[in-house]
């Protein structure tokens, strides 16, 4: 395969067309953070670099509004991650290493159902669910809504990171006295520690980004940033708001680096 | 990782076969309470009597059902006509994520092509840039692109400081600006099954045609599409199904002539003019239509897979 000649396998154009693909993907991100700096009242006009829509966010009229919609959407973002990265580690464990058995694809499928179902689908039927049992919406319906979609996003890597890493490991120790307990904590549960880091920092973005299912099951009064945003957004797009999405996007675009990194680094070898 | 998954596959490790159950638990009942719970009830709620002011009575009824592909006149005594109204919204749905996906492919094939070919080492990092804008909020991605899409914005500035055009071209609140968001929205989905299968493809084969006389394009048409089509369906698939049912792209970029089946729904759940079993049904055809591409692409799949060993 390396032997084959270059000229066969490249085709004229495709770099064109990939590096057009990367303008389209990055030059609405990097507009936006450009004319988040602006110095303006309008959007429209550049009058100079300024920190002020920054200032205005956290000390402006709307300030308050935002201050609770971060702790909301931060504290929101942090409990789910931690949960669902817990349930989908113990999740990966009996899948990957518990063997052959029946429900394995009944599993699989639960598992990954919020990835198959439309997301609007879900919110309508968490909404409806929610309502049915008599359970008022707010935060606590945001915070169970969101534990459950993120368990996919935390499996996913959690699992690979598993049938990556050979059982003879914990095999080795068990033979040498080591109970399961042991094994699992001392000698799994290190080797794993970059998939179980990548699969919180992406059900983490997950949860911190997601708009539809809070917006269905939020209830009156009780805001996420995207929530928030997306109420402004509907007056108009506000220089605040380009501020306030620029540090949103920072934070997801590090934790995605961050996640990156740590997948790719090997400890088992 | 590719050389660990090679070593640890042959043979199931069953360490903690004694304790899978136990294990399992948490997200079975997470997930079938709060998720699957919810579809059935869905379900149900689909089939009940609609309250005034949100809400559902529980009685039995097809009227939702009803409404959605019948029209009876204003007061429900004329003989059933097809009702065109919802229809239309899904056919329009069903339009413009075709669309969208056609658009993903044609720019998202060669370049899936393209990191394929690139050497080994530097391919996660190719993959990896296009994925980043995938994790950023969607929100704030379409905002971004209504922003540069505008009249006045940034995109249309350009083209006319550069002379291209004399007045600004309208692109927000058309079908286009809607193709162009959902095509923004779910990119990467297309690219990494395409990535994947590209990157499995034998070059020999190639090589093989070129020796034969074949011309570069033959080749593309004839050899490596048929190869890697496994990855353009599924794809295909990945980015039809997401843009069927979106809510923020047709929102904010489309207006409200460019209404889409998110839209629809959203709307029967807000203050107090909703429909609760009307959307209820509108999400069970919606659903219903995603499972059937699902089903349908892993027969398409497992076929594939058969043929392939």
């Amino acid at each position: 395969m390396a032997h084959v000649n270059n000229d066969i396998k490249t085709y004229k154009g495709f770099r064109a067309i990939t590096l057009l693909c990367l303008v389209v993907l990055y030059a609405p991100l990097v507009i936006v953070t450009i004319y988040s700096f602006n110095a303006s009242q309008s959007i429209t006009n550049w009058e100079g670099v300024s920190f002020r829509w920054y200032a205005d966010v956290f000390t402006g009229p709307e300030s308050a509004k935002f201050k609770t919609a971060a702790f909301n959407s931060f504290t929101i973002a942090i409990i789910a991650a931690t949960a669902s990265t817990a349930i989908a580690t113990l999740a990966a464990t009996a899948m990957v290493r518990g063997g052959n058995f029946k429900l394995r694809t009944v599993s699989f499928g639960l598992i990954s159902l919020p990835l198959m179902v439309p997301e609007i689908v879900t919110a309508v039927a968490t909404l409806i669910f929610f309502n049915a049992i008599g359970f008022t919406r707010g935060y606590l319906t945001i915070l169970v809504a969101h534990i459950a979609f993120c368990i996919p996003f935390a499996y996913l890597p959690i699992s690979a990171r598993m049938q990556g890493i050979e059982d003879s490991f914990e095999q080795a120790a068990m033979d040498l006295y080591a109970t399961r307990r042991q094994a699992f904590t001392r000698i799994l549960m290190p080797l794993m520690a970059p998939g179980i880091i990548s699969g919180f920092l992406l059900a983490f973005i997950v949860s911190l980004d997601d708009f539809i299912i809070t917006n269905f099951v939020k209830g009156a009064g009780v805001e996420t940033l995207p929530t928030a945003i997306f109420g402004s957004v509907k007056q108009g797009i506000k220089p605040n708001i380009m501020a306030i999405s620029t540090m949103l996007l920072s934070v997801s675009v590090v934790m995605v680096t961050i996640s990156y990194f740590v997948s790719k680094s090997d400890n088992t070898k | 990782m590719a050389a660990g998954a090679a070593s640890g596959g042959s043979a199931r490790a069953d360490t903690y076969k004694d304790a899978r159950g136990w294990l399992l638990l948490p997200s079975w009942a997470v997930l079938g309470i709060f998720v699957l719970g919810p579809v059935c009830m869905m379900l149900i709620y689909s089939f009940l009597t609609k309250e005034f002011r949100g809400g559902v009575i529980w009685e039995f009824s097809l009227s939702a059902y009803d409404q959605f592909f019948f029209d009876r006149g204003l007061f429900g005594d004329e003989p059933a006509k097809l009702e065109w109204t919802y229809i239309t919204i899904f056919w329009r749905s069903i339009w413009q994520a075709g669309a969208a996906t056609l658009l993903s492919l044609v720019i998202g094939f060669p370049t899936a092509y393209f990191i394929a070919t690139r050497p080994e080492h530097v391919r996660p990092v190719w993959v990896f840039l296009i994925t980043i804008p995938y994790w950023v909020n969607l929100l704030i991605r379409t905002v971004s692109m209504k922003f540069l899409l505008r009249d006045q914005g940034p995109l249309n500035d350009f083209l006319i400081g550069t002379g291209l055009i004399d007045s600004p071209i309208h692109i927000v609140n058309t079908n286009f600006a809607v193709q162009l968001g959902l095509f923004y929205s779910y990119l990467p989905f297309m690219v990494l099954p395409v990535y994947a299968a590209v990157e499995r493809y034998n070059f020999s084969l190639s090589e093989a045609a070129a020796d034969l006389y074949a011309s570069k394009w033959t080749t593309l048409r004839r050899i490596v599409l048929p190869a890697v089509k496994p990855g353009v369906v599924a794809g295909c698939i990945l980015v039809f199904v997401p843009s069927m049912g979106s809510f923020l792209a047709p929102d904010l970029l489309g207006g409200a002539k460019n209404f889409m089946i998110g839209s629809l729904i959203e709307e029967q759940f807000k203050g107090n003019a909703g429909n609760w079993p009307f959307g209820a049904a509108a999400s069970m055809v919606l659903l219903t239509m995603v499972l059937i591409i699902l089903m349908f692409s892993a027969r398409q799949q497992a076929k594939a897979d058969t043929a392939g060993s």
